[in-house]
């Protein structure tokens, strides 16, 4: 007999793992999880806004830098890289933090193109990662509503 | 003949005196005699022509030895020469101007002549004179020249010898190279006989060994003939012991036993025959430190014949020759003998070495194996093993008829019983192997013994056998140990001796054990520092064992007891396992007794660390579940210029209980930074040493120690040069990012109890 509530629980936790399985993310996420707690509620979401606020700067800035086409900065775009990669290795975000490994390599080596490439797979990935999440916290407040608990999900 | 001049009538005039002489030398008397006799002209004639040539021959004479003196270089008398020139000058000289007489001549020629003789006179008589002087003097020249040539041709003689000499040398040297370029022992001694024979142009040359008795000597080696096998002559000879006796080559008779090799065909001079030893070095002769002593030595025999018939003798140098070839084939022989040993010991080695490995590899597959079995048996046995327990003790809660309630006592001891077997052998299997390790944790010690008496109680009770308890007074509470371990070994000794006790009563001691206590003498404890060595004694007062079964009691699957006390169960098993655990603690385990019925003690020493923490024991230890902050209000200062990763460290360390601070560059950090910040977690995740000075800057910020806030930084590095850079700007630890939040608790704690840490990477 499954009820609402245990259904979009295991909803939930399916989805939890799928996004783990498929790379997006990692045990930091985890660790992140960890300090959830009573004092501070929404300290996942906080972050994890944060993150993408970031995201949006940063690429913001590195196609600024490599619009200028003959006078590319590469310094500037690497360390935007480099931030980017601190940022979302914080926060466990796998596939942004590698795509970021990739990026810098390029960036040092002066590969306009593949700055480029790289570029804008970031965006693709982060503006992707950012959909699931939504759909996860949005599931976390249908629990939630629904009167339900957030299930801990070991991975 | 008439002749008319002036001295004419002077000749004629003596003439006249002395008549009917005619001397033939006075030729200056001029013959003016009328020619009586006709032969007179004729003689006249004669002795004109031989004046003549005797003048000719001495005017020449000199001319040669002028020629010849000038030719030769040496000649010590030139003077000699020169007056003997001069004297036959002057006789040719006379006798040339005797010529002249025989006609009248005048008065000048006979001034001359006078002049001349005259002066022979005195020259031949100053001749004569040196002459006497000077013939003795040439005589000995010759007799010198003699003595030159005997000396030479003696000479040559010798060094005709020398020559000789030198030739054997070489041949000898040659030899010895021979002989030593190879380590062969047949090669050895044929080289030596063939080469022997041909430097010293023997007929034959023999080699005789001493058998394995020592008792014969074998005939091993001839040069020229095949010899019969077996050809052996006993070892006692009188010759034979004469030639061993000395180092020297000794001549012996061509007729004895050892030399008389070929059957005597006709030949009446046997050449003459030298012999001499050969020292067999063994092996076990050469003590180390030490020459072999030749007195107790093997030797062998070398016969040496010079051809038949051929009147050579042996000389001093062939002797010598002979001798020191010997010696040279002695040591040549050693060294093969010292070869062929150490190529049968590395063949042996090499041998042993194989099986060993092949043993070794065995051994491990069967621990392999056995491990793999044990594992499966562990898990695949204990299940069915716990549901059973399980199921029985559910049971004897149930109601039960007092039958059935007896028979699931019985099944519930049976199967407690298995398992406490197998947890028995599993634990001494992997004991064995040294995969057991101890679980060290704190406890304390005094409730341990307790609860170990609370167990055996109940069974002392039914025995009726009191038990007491001392702990000394100095035993430390709170200790550092393998508690689990230690209490199996103190209920498997209380046990045991419950077990083998009918009466008396048992009692167990514990105390702090000190180096003057009597122990075993193979061990002394030595109390260190943070450890000490507690001793427990547990004595009964029951069977007693008997003093020779001591030794085995600690062996697996010894039992000592008669059949009837067997039925108390156990596998034998708990003292092997007590020893092995307490062995491991670095300690010792033995046991006492004065003989059979007279009971018996154990004592045991274990190695236990003191700990310091005594409130520690109150607190249960929890493992990883999330603790209320030891941290709590713990100020911190974070420093970190990317906002997420911040947020993330500081939302770490809230949750650990800690006051967080954040900054974002480092001018901001050394505006906020006090002496209320314990610790100062700054990223150095951006390349470059800027993120560095910042520690130097809080140093230098802080001046007293204990003010200055500890210094982490967070990286995302992970190799050895971040590390040491972080070491020589003063920062006190490192930590790899992400941070895990059981990793940053550690860390904290880790940092305030040490204030320096550099792992966590």
């Amino acid at each position: 007999m499954d009820t609402l509530v245990a259904q979009l629980q295991r909803q939930f936790r399916d989805y939890t793992i799928s996004l783990y399985h498929q790379g997006f993310l990692d045990d930091q996420f985890t660790e992140l999880k960890k300090l959830q707690d009573e004092c501070s509620p929404d300290f996942v979401a906080e972050v994890v806004s944060l993150f993408f606020e970031d995201c949006e700067k940063l690429i913001g800035n590195m196609a600024r830098a490599l619009d200028q086409t003959g006078n590319v900065d590469f310094n500037l775009v690497g360390s935007s890289v480099h931030q980017l990669k601190g940022s979302s290795s914080s926060v466990g975000a796998k596939r942004v933090k590698g795509l970021c490994v990739t990026f810098k390599e390029c960036c040092d080596s002066q590969n306009f193109e593949g700055c480029v490439r790289c570029l804008q797979q970031v965006d693709i990935e982060y503006k992707s990662l950012k959909a699931k999440l939504q759909d996860l916290f949005s599931l976390e407040q249908q629990i939630v509503q629904a009167g339900g608990r957030i299930p801990q999900v070991d991975i | 003949m008439k002749h008319n001049h002036p001295l004419a009538k002077e000749g004629r005039e003596r003439e006249r005196e002395s008549r009917g002489k005619i001397p033939i030398h006075m030729m200056e008397v001029c013959n003016c005699i009328e020619p009586q006799w006709p032969a007179d002209e004729l003689l006249m004639k004669y002795q004109y022509i031989s004046d003549f040539f005797i003048a000719v021959a001495y005017f020449s004479i000199p001319l040669e030895l002028i020629y010849f003196v000038k030719k030769s270089a040496v000649f010590p008398y030139r003077w000699v020469l020169v007056q003997f020139g001069a004297f036959i000058v002057l006789c040719g000289a006379t006798h040339l101007i005797n010529l002249w007489t025989f006609t009248t001549h005048s008065r000048t020629v006979a001034l001359v002549m006078t002049t001349a003789k005259v002066l022979t006179a005195v020259v031949s008589c100053a001749t004569a004179l040196m002459l006497v002087h000077i013939i003795p003097d040439l005589l000995s020249v010759k007799t010198r020249e003699l003595f030159l040539k005997n000396k030479a041709a003696e000479l040559d003689r010798e060094m005709g010898l020398i020559r000789t000499q030198e030739e054997t040398g070489r041949h000898v040297r040659m030899l010895t190279h021979e002989i030593r370029s190879t380590l062969d022992r047949h090669t050895i001694l044929k080289t030596t006989l063939v080469e022997l024979g041909r430097t010293l142009a023997l007929e034959e040359c023999a080699l005789w060994m001493p058998t394995r008795t020592g008792l014969e000597l074998q005939l091993s080696y001839t040069l020229r003939q095949q010899h019969p096998v077996n050809y052996t002559v006993p070892i006692q000879l009188p010759v034979i012991n004469q030639v061993f006796g000395t180092s020297r080559a000794v001549k012996i008779s061509p007729n004895s036993p050892v030399a008389r090799l070929r059957p005597v065909s006709g030949k009446y001079l046997l050449g003459e025959v030298v012999a001499v030893r050969v020292p067999l070095l063994h092996l076990s002769n050469f003590q180390i430190n030490d020459w072999p002593e030749l007195s107790t030595k093997r030797y062998a025999l070398m016969v040496l014949m010079l051809p038949s018939d051929s009147a050579r003798q042996w000389h001093v140098h062939e002797l010598e020759l002979v001798e020191v070839v010997a010696d040279q084939v002695a040591v040549a022989l050693s060294h093969a003998a010292i070869l062929e040993e150490s190529m049968r010991a590395r063949d042996l080695l090499m041998e042993q070495n194989v099986a060993l490995d092949l043993a070794r590899r065995e051994a491990e597959t069967a621990i392999r194996a056995r491990n793999d079995f044990l594992a499966v048996m562990n898990h695949e046995m204990r299940t069915p093993m716990h549901a059973i327990i399980a199921l029985s003790s559910l049971l004897q809660e149930t109601e039960l008829t007092p039958e059935q309630r007896l028979m699931v006592e019985t099944v519930l001891k049976s199967s407690s019983l298995l398992a406490t077997l197998m947890n028995d052998v599993l634990d001494l299997s992997r004991l064995e192997d040294g995969s057991l390790q101890l679980e060290l944790g704190t406890f304390n010690l005094h409730t341990l013994f307790r609860e170990v008496l609370n167990l055996i109680k109940p069974i002392a009770v039914v025995k009726k056998l009191p038990i007491t308890l001392n702990l000394a007074p100095d035993l430390p509470e709170f200790v550092v140990g393998d508690e689990k371990r230690l209490m199996q070994i103190i209920l498997n000794i209380v046990g045991n001796a419950v077990k083998f006790s009918k009466q008396g009563s048992i009692s167990v001691t514990a105390l702090v054990t000190k180096s003057d206590n009597r122990a075993p003498p193979d061990f002394f404890v030595v109390p260190t520092g943070s450890h000490f060595y507690l001793r427990v004694k547990v004595k009964d007062l029951g069977a007693g064992i008997n003093p020779q079964d001591i030794p085995k009691l600690f062996t697996k699957f010894a039992q000592t007891q008669s059949l009837a006390t067997r039925s108390s169960g156990g596998s034998g098993l708990g003292l092997a396992i007590s020893k092995r655990f307490v062995n491991l603690m670095e300690g010792n385990i033995w046991i006492e007794s004065d003989g059979v019925g007279k009971g018996c003690t154990a004592i045991f020493d274990v190695k236990l660390g003191i700990s310091n923490e005594s409130k520690q024991s109150g607190i249960p230890k929890v493992p990883v579940n999330p603790q209320p902050g030891n941290f709590a209000g713990l100020k911190v200062l974070v420093m970190d210029e990317n906002g997420v990763s911040r947020m993330v460290t500081k939302g770490l360390l809230v949750h650990l209980g800690c006051e967080v601070t954040t900054v974002s560059s480092n001018e901001e950090c050394l505006r906020v930074v006090s002496h209320e910040h314990k610790v100062v977690f700054m990223d150095v995740c951006m390349p470059g040493v800027e993120n560095y000075q910042i520690a130097l800057r809080i140093h230098e910020k802080f001046t007293k120690r204990h003010q200055r806030p500890l210094l982490v930084a967070l990286t995302g590095n992970t190799d050895k040069s971040t590390k040491e850079k972080c070491m020589s700007f003063g920062l006190d630890g490192v930590l790899l990012k992400p941070v895990s939040l059981d990793n940053m608790r550690n860390v904290l704690s880790d940092l305030l109890e040490h204030r320096v840490l550099y792992e966590a990477m």
